[in-house]
């Protein structure tokens, strides 16, 4: 192996300039958040036609969607941190997990409480044991248990690499979470095919969902930057490097 | 949407969109301001303890 086929690696692994890419990237995922999500809720509450079956209620998906999506996502984040923190012994990495877990927490929780408001007008109960929402409320007390193991130890060390296993177990649940519709019968609707000649869903009630799930994930990509520099900041306090960025 | 009343009422669904828009908007509002504001307090922490030579 070369030297500079790492050299990113290593760049990234570097706490001071982590927390400067962070800082730097963090006003233009927020921007690009908020343009998104504008067109995307403009096109979603106004200017889409209502669902033919659904009518207005269908318009939930526009939150409820990108939520989920982001829930799932982010704790491949937590769990692919947690992998090469335990395996390279990098601690940047683990601070990454702590910092991704609570914004996958909130997600999480949105999609549930999203689904569950859906779920009335269309199903009659807000909520039913079956294996999408199961699975799902599985996922949030991941997030939680990951979040209070990493807290629980004195010694910071301990803690990330308890949670990491966790994390790491956890991973089972993302699989069970995707199939759940199609291995078990569920209320929950299956997988949308959102493109190509049988799509199931017209262009304009796609185009504002893309546009929501886009700015979702930027918005997720602004919070965690900032939550990275919050992580990486507070283990590193007592860093040289720390004492001149902040002078 | 035709109209403000019917996208007010949302066709019959306010009850529920606008509680789960509600929900979202206070979750990504929390998200985009708390560590924001731990950021800013822990900087000044950190400047504190330097200052006071410690």
């Amino acid at each position: 192996m070369d030297k500079h086929s790492w050299a990113w690696f290593h760049r990234f692994a570097s706490p001071p300039y982590l927390y400067k890419v962070a800082g730097l990237l963090t006003p233009w995922f927020a921007w690009s958040a908020a343009l998104l999500i504008a067109a995307g809720l403009y096109g979603g509450l106004w200017s889409s036609p209502p669902d033919y079956q659904q009518g207005d209620g269908f318009r939930i998906i526009y939150i409820h969607v990108p939520s989920a999506y982001l829930s799932m996502m982010c704790y491949g984040i937590v769990a692919l941190a947690s992998a090469v923190g335990l395996i390279w012994h990098l601690k940047l990495a683990h601070a990454v997990a702590v910092a991704a877990a609570p914004l996958g927490a909130s997600f999480t929780l949105l999609a549930l409480i999203t689904g569950s408001l859906w779920g009335k007008p269309m199903w009659g109960t807000f909520w039913v044991w079956d294996a999408r929402l199961t699975s799902e409320l599985i996922l949030l007390f991941l997030y939680l248990g990951f979040i209070a193991l990493t807290r629980a130890y004195e010694d910071q060390r301990s803690g990330d690499r308890a949670g990491a296993v966790l994390a790491l177990v956890g991973v089972v649940n993302l699989p069970i979470i995707h199939y759940s519709v199609v291995w078990w019968n569920s209320l929950h609707q299956g997988s949308t095919k959102f493109f190509g000649n049988d799509a199931e869903i017209p262009a304009s009630m796609l185009v504002p969902l893309l546009l929501m799930i886009f700015g979702f994930t930027c918005f997720f990509a602004a919070c965690l930057l900032k939550r990275i520099q919050v992580e990486v900041l507070e283990r590193e306090r007592n860093a040289t490097w720390v004492a001149e960025v902040l002078r | 949407m035709k109209s403000l009343h019917e996208f007010l009422t949302m066709g019959g669904y306010a009850a529920y969109v606008w509680p789960a828009y509600a929900v979202a908007a206070a979750v990504m509002i929390a998200n985009a301001v708390l560590p924001g504001g731990r950021l800013k307090r822990l900087k000044a922490e950190i400047r504190r303890r330097k200052g006071a030579g410690a």
